[in-house]
């Protein structure tokens, strides 16, 4: 069965061309950046080269560029830097809906006696930026808020969040893992202090990520033990994978207009053939603004994990915000700090696309789903005279 | 992805007896939509209202809530009603060639609803439903006082599934019941019940021995407080932390409702007088700000 993947929020097929320039790096090219001879040289040439294009992504210089295992290390390394650097400055602000990567660190600091303000969002999913101007305050060490949502792919107003915090002297970090490659970036003109962004959401491979970190901003490293990445990261760097996601950055700023115009129409025309095929449907986060490539669309009397599997079954892959998927009880916590309903929420299934979709896939899903939510309707005891 | 049995796949995909009967003797209903499942069932039984000739079943929820529905509509027909009753969520689970554990609540929901069903059906009290979350309340032998807030599920209904699965630890009773999957404010309350059900602390009983060296004695007053005195903090809203230990003294905060208490000192004695009796006799707790 051929695969339809629909879940690139989830990870991304690594682009072949990603894959070509990685490949030599572990049976030819496989000497270590830091060695002297030659052997090693050769390669820190290359890792160099691939600084240059994540920074030329970024709109950054090479040098503020630390190459780091994931999304989630950059987060963490952001996080507790500022707070090392900070020691007199007790708060950190968040926003409800951040990935577990920033949150659930956030929540344990709590237990550490730092004092943790999350922000909400209204019900389209944008952040509460009255509440955020009131939060943030002389003691507040950083705030750290997503560029785009992975859920729902709603967008935060990160600059202006940025400005609100250095006017207060807090340093700002954004989890922009789900949103580079989608968003035009900056950082040259940015207000912004720290930016994390993950490789396997860019068709590079898992394992490899970068913290972006402004020259002069003061940092306190997460790993110690070795002077890779100028002792801001220690160890032996993830050489085939630090050059697969430079050439992965080099193609997202080539397909960036193609994200948001090609698959962007492809998301459009998903959402509204689904709404018009399907009654008690909605979209999350309809009325904000979106990264191209995800929708998060709740159907009312059914069950996410139940839609999931019966896409499955025809080899659509989807993801979902309902609570069994993941074995916990209780639905997505961006769902619900959007306040959508519990019947929604519940049946809430997300489409993340990329530039490797087709419109033929699309058809596919458009055509299935309907059958297959109407098909768990029927066995549904909800909503059955609304059918 | 969940490791379904082809059993469970096969129900889910290609469930049996799905529908109503309308005119059913008996009809048992349980969960809601905002639980995330909820399952609705039909009993319709032979002229002399003993045996059960057709079970449908109308079902919100995942994959294995679906197949257990399923299983369970096959499992009933032909039976006597006590001999529907005698079939335990575990039966149910059997059936399907086992499930996931985070799964078992769904199978303890099609045997809560199959008890419902038949209780009603025998005239026999069923409490109403008064709350949206409502799995537990539907039990019929409901005399329980609601133990998880957050699903609504009672203290009877817990010590039965407890029972029946021989659960000992609060993260079973969590996957079979759903209880303390939200707040997580139950959970001291579980432990508890577990601890009742089987009639004895399943902790191993502490002892206090005789001779320690430092570490080994900053591992048990560790082990101590997390596992002894914390829980009992929480249940009164409360917590602490520790934040040194240097020989016999052991220096604590106290958070939340135990923070600015009135009553700390006297917790501060209890903390020391636990830690006396399962560490050290020398021990001496201080409360620190922290």
């Amino acid at each position: 069965m051929k695969e339809i993947y629909l879940d690139n929020n989830a990870t991304t097929k690594v682009d072949e061309t990603v894959f070509e320039e990685m490949r030599p790096y572990f049976t030819e090219l496989y000497g270590n950046p830091s060695s002297m001879h030659f052997f090693g040289g050769q390669v820190q040439k290359k890792v160099d080269e691939a600084r240059g294009c994540v920074a030329e992504l970024l709109g950054a210089s090479p040098d503020e560029v630390i190459f780091t295992a994931c999304g989630t290390e950059s987060d963490n390394a952001a996080i507790r830097s500022s707070l090392a650097v900070f020691p007199d400055r007790r708060h950190v602000v968040t926003s409800r809906v951040e990935h577990p990567a920033v949150l659930t660190q956030c929540r344990n600091l709590i237990q550490q006696g730092y004092r943790v303000t999350e922000i909400g969002v209204d019900s389209a999913g944008c952040l509460d930026m009255t509440a955020l101007k009131a939060a943030v305050d002389e003691d507040t060490a950083i705030v750290s808020l997503m560029w785009a949502n992975n859920e729902t792919g709603v967008v935060f107003p990160v600059e202006e969040a940025a400005a609100i915090a250095k006017a207060k002297g807090a340093l700002f970090h954004t989890d922009a893992v789900q949103a580079v490659g989608k968003i035009g970036i900056d950082l040259a003109h940015s207000a912004i202090d720290m930016l994390s962004l993950s490789g396997h959401k860019l068709h590079a491979p898992k394992g490899i990520g970068a913290l972006y970190l402004r020259r002069g901003t003061p940092f306190r490293p997460f790993m110690v033990g070795g002077h890779q990445e100028r002792s801001r990261r220690a160890g032996t760097e993830n050489t085939a994978a630090i050059i697969a996601l430079g050439k992965a950055c080099e193609l997202a700023g080539q397909y960036m207009e193609k994200e948001n115009t090609t698959v962007k129409a492809m998301r459009d025309r998903l959402e509204q053939s689904l709404m018009v095929a399907i009654p008690n449907a909605r979209i999350n986060g309809a009325g904000a603004e979106r990264i191209p490539n995800t929708t998060s669309v709740a159907f009312e009397f059914v069950e996410g994990e139940a839609i999931l599997l019966l896409l499955s079954e025809l080899g659509i892959c989807a993801s979902s915000g309902s609570a069994c998927t993941s074995g916990s009880l209780e639905p997505s916590h961006v769902l619900r700090a959007m306040g959508v309903p519990f019947t929604c929420a519940h049946g809430s299934i997300r489409f993340s696309l990329s530039r490797f979709t087709t419109d033929g896939e699309i058809d596919t899903v458009i055509r299935e789903l309907p059958l297959i939510v109407n098909r768990l309707r029927q066995m549904s005891p909800f909503g059955r005279d609304q059918l | 992805m969940w490791d379904y049995t082809p059993i469970v796949k096969d129900h889910f995909l290609n469930p049996r007896n799905v529908g109503d009967i309308p005119d059913a003797d008996a009809v048992g209903e349980v969960g809601s939509l905002a639980c995330g499942d909820a399952l609705k069932l039909y009993l319709k039984l032979d002229e002399n209202k003993q045996r059960i000739v057709d079970a449908r079943f109308q079902t919100f929820g995942c994959a294995s809530a679906i197949a257990s529905s399923s299983a369970l509509t096959e499992m009933v027909k032909g039976k006597t009603l006590d001999e529907a009753l005698a079939i335990s969520n575990q039966d149910i689970a059997e059936f399907l060639g086992g499930l996931p554990e985070e799964k078992m609540h769904c199978s303890v929901m099609g045997q809560e609803a199959l008890e419902v069903a038949i209780a009603k059906f025998r005239g026999e009290p069923v409490p109403e439903h008064d709350s949206e979350h409502d799995h537990g309340h539907a039990y019929p032998d409901n005399e329980g006082t609601v133990v998880c807030k957050c699903f609504g599920i009672t203290d009877t209904f817990l010590k039965k599934v407890i029972e029946t699965n021989k659960l000992t630890t609060v993260e079973q009773v969590t996957h079979f019941t759903k209880a303390g999957g939200a707040c997580g404010g139950c959970l001291p309350r579980i432990r508890e019940l577990i601890d009742e059900v089987l009639g004895q602390n399943t902790q191993q009983p502490r002892k206090r021995p005789d001779k320690l060296s430092n570490l080994k004695k900053m591992q048990m007053i560790q082990d101590v407080l997390e596992k002894d005195i914390r829980p009992l903090l929480w249940a009164d809203g409360g917590d602490m932390e520790l934040i040194d230990i240097d020989g016999s003294r052991v220096m604590v905060a106290f958070r939340k409702a135990c923070a600015g208490c009135a009553a700390s000192g006297n917790t501060a004695l209890m903390v020391q007088q636990k830690l006396r009796e399962f560490v050290a006799e020398d021990i001496v707790v201080e409360e620190v700000a922290g």
